[in-house]
Order: structure tokens, then sequence, then C-alpha cells
């Protein structure tokens, strides 16, 4: 079971995701923006950071990477994709999520850990994870404010506050078949005690657990 | 030719810029703005002659990339 962490020109969270998912027990390795074969893959993350320096919007160039072709496959025939932050972004500009995410409300830079609680388990982020889980993730961006104009998207872990205006308080969001997810908040940054808290682990591992149970595509 | 593309957010999507340099007008003494919106505006020289090709071009640069259909309506000047 591999994970491929993919690095647009601009990401900076990579690193940390990678780290994160191998102290879970999980093996991980980096894939350039320009590869366009992650067929050794099981899942795939896109991680956080200011791919192309978000120029126009947030994702609107990283989806025309070469590798976001595979990223689509892959996320198709089922297999987990996972997006945190900027990669939450670029996964809703390909249309692989529903919405879009603007600025924050206040138009501030919010850099703190905040209260998420999981509202549905159904997903290869939340499957580990019990509904009404509370946890504390940082969060750490400027465009977090989740809108869906068309409503009715699945909504599957939620800000306990209202940081952003993000639509529904919307943390995390899915698509219909739960195995694409975007997250705002940083689960790869709570998963050791040094970090401040632990409460990333229960969605990584839920994420590895979905990938090891995923086929190759 | 000269092109410009004004890209506005739709009226149901919020707008924190706008909102906050609404809030800075009032704060300033400017009373009775009711709202207040910023766009984005892209200003491009495209190759040809023909402005039903070039404004079919751009048209197709916004449904692309420029735009995002989720938030953003786009309209197009095509400058003789």
């Amino acid at each position: 079971m591999t994970v491929a962490v993919v690095v647009f020109p601009g990401s900076n969270c990579e690193h940390d995701v990678v780290h994160a998912l191998r102290l879970l027990g999980g093996e991980a390795e980096l894939a350039w923006h320009r590869d366009t074969d992650l067929s050794g893959a099981d899942a795939v993350v896109l991680p956080g950071g200011f791919a192309h320096g978000d120029a126009l919007r947030t994702g609107a160039i990283a989806r025309f990477s070469p590798v976001m072709e595979s990223v689509r496959t892959m996320a198709e025939a089922g297999a987990p994709v996972l997006g945190i932050c900027n990669g939450f972004q670029i996964l809703c500009e390909a249309g692989l999520l529903p919405g879009a995410l603007i600025a924050n409300r206040d138009l501030a830079f919010i850099c703190r850990m905040v209260d998420v609680e999981v509202t549905d388990m159904d997903t290869v982020l939340t499957a580990a994870a019990t509904v009404g889980q509370r946890l504390r993730i940082p969060l750490n961006s400027y465009e977090g404010n989740w809108v869906d104009p068309d409503g009715g998207s699945r909504v599957v872990v939620q800000y306990v506050d209202d940081p952003n205006g993000s639509q529904g308080r919307a943390a995390a969001v899915a698509n219909t078949t739960g195995n694409v997810v975007g997250i705002m908040p940083h689960p790869e940054r709570a998963t050791e005690d040094l970090l401040g808290s632990v409460d990333g682990r229960v969605l990584l591992e839920g994420f590895l657990a979905s990938a090891s149970r995923s086929i190759h595509v | 030719m000269n092109v410009t593309v004004t890209i506005r957010r739709r009226a149901v999507i919020a707008d924190p810029h706008g909102a906050t340099v609404a809030r800075a007008l009032a704060d300033l003494g400017h009373s009775g703005v009711r709202s207040l919106r910023i766009d984005r505006t892209i200003h491009l020289d495209v190759d040809g002659d023909d402005p039903d090709t070039v404004r079919e071009q751009v048209a197709a640069m916004c449904e692309q990339l420029l735009a995002n259909p989720v938030l953003e309506d786009y309209e197009i000047t095509v400058h003789s």
C-alpha cells in the first residue's frame, strides 16, 4: 500500500504529510506535479501550500497540472483521494469536489487550533472516527471559506465554532461516493504530542486503512 | 486586439473584500453605501482582427480558466 503525495510548485506541507503517514505505519512517496502515472499508488494526497502562488484563484492553475489526469482516474475508480488545505482548493477547482473556497469572512489569515466534529464516517478520511467525535486540529488558511451555491453536498467534518464563514460550518467535504475528501485544517500537524494534539491521527489512520483496501487502478 | 474581461462573482456568493471596504467607507463617514462588490478585470491583447473570432477565443479562456463557473460570471468587451 503506497500513498502518493503530490508536490506542486508552491506546495509546502508535503514533507509533513509524508512524515505523518509513515509515523502511522503507512508507505508514502512524493510525486511531482508533472508526473503522469500514479498507477503504483493506492491513494493520493494533495498537500497544503500555495500552488502557483494562488495566481488567479487558489488551485485554478494546479488543476491543469499533468498529474491531475491520473488523480481524476483514481478518483473515478474509487481510490482514496485526500486534499488538505490548498489540496482541498485544487480538488474543488478540478470539479472532483463540490463548491469552491473563497476568502475568510473577516479576511483574517487564521492560524490556530480549532475544534471540529465528525458528522459522517462513511468516507475514506473519517472511516476510523465516530459521528460526534470532537477533534482539535490546526487551521492555517486565508481562503478556507467553503461555498456551495447548489447546496446538498456532504459536509463530513464541521467546525464547532464558525471561524471563517464556511457554509454549513464545513471543515471537510466529500464527494457522493466518499472516496474524495477535502479538509481545510491540517490533520498531519496533529499527530505527535510535541505538536500539541494527536487528534489528526484518527483521520489519517482511517485514510491509510482505506488505502490498504483500495485496489490498484 | 485589445480585450477586457470582467469577472463578476454572483450576487448570492459573499464578497468578503467588498464587505470590508464597505465597512471602511462607513467608518470614514461615507454613509448611504447600500452595496459594494469588487470585480476582477483582466486585460488581454490577442492576435487576430476578427472581433467575433477573438471573442470566441476569449470565451473559451474564460470557460476553461479565467472564471470559476461555481462562483462567477464573465463579460467580454472586444475593443476595436
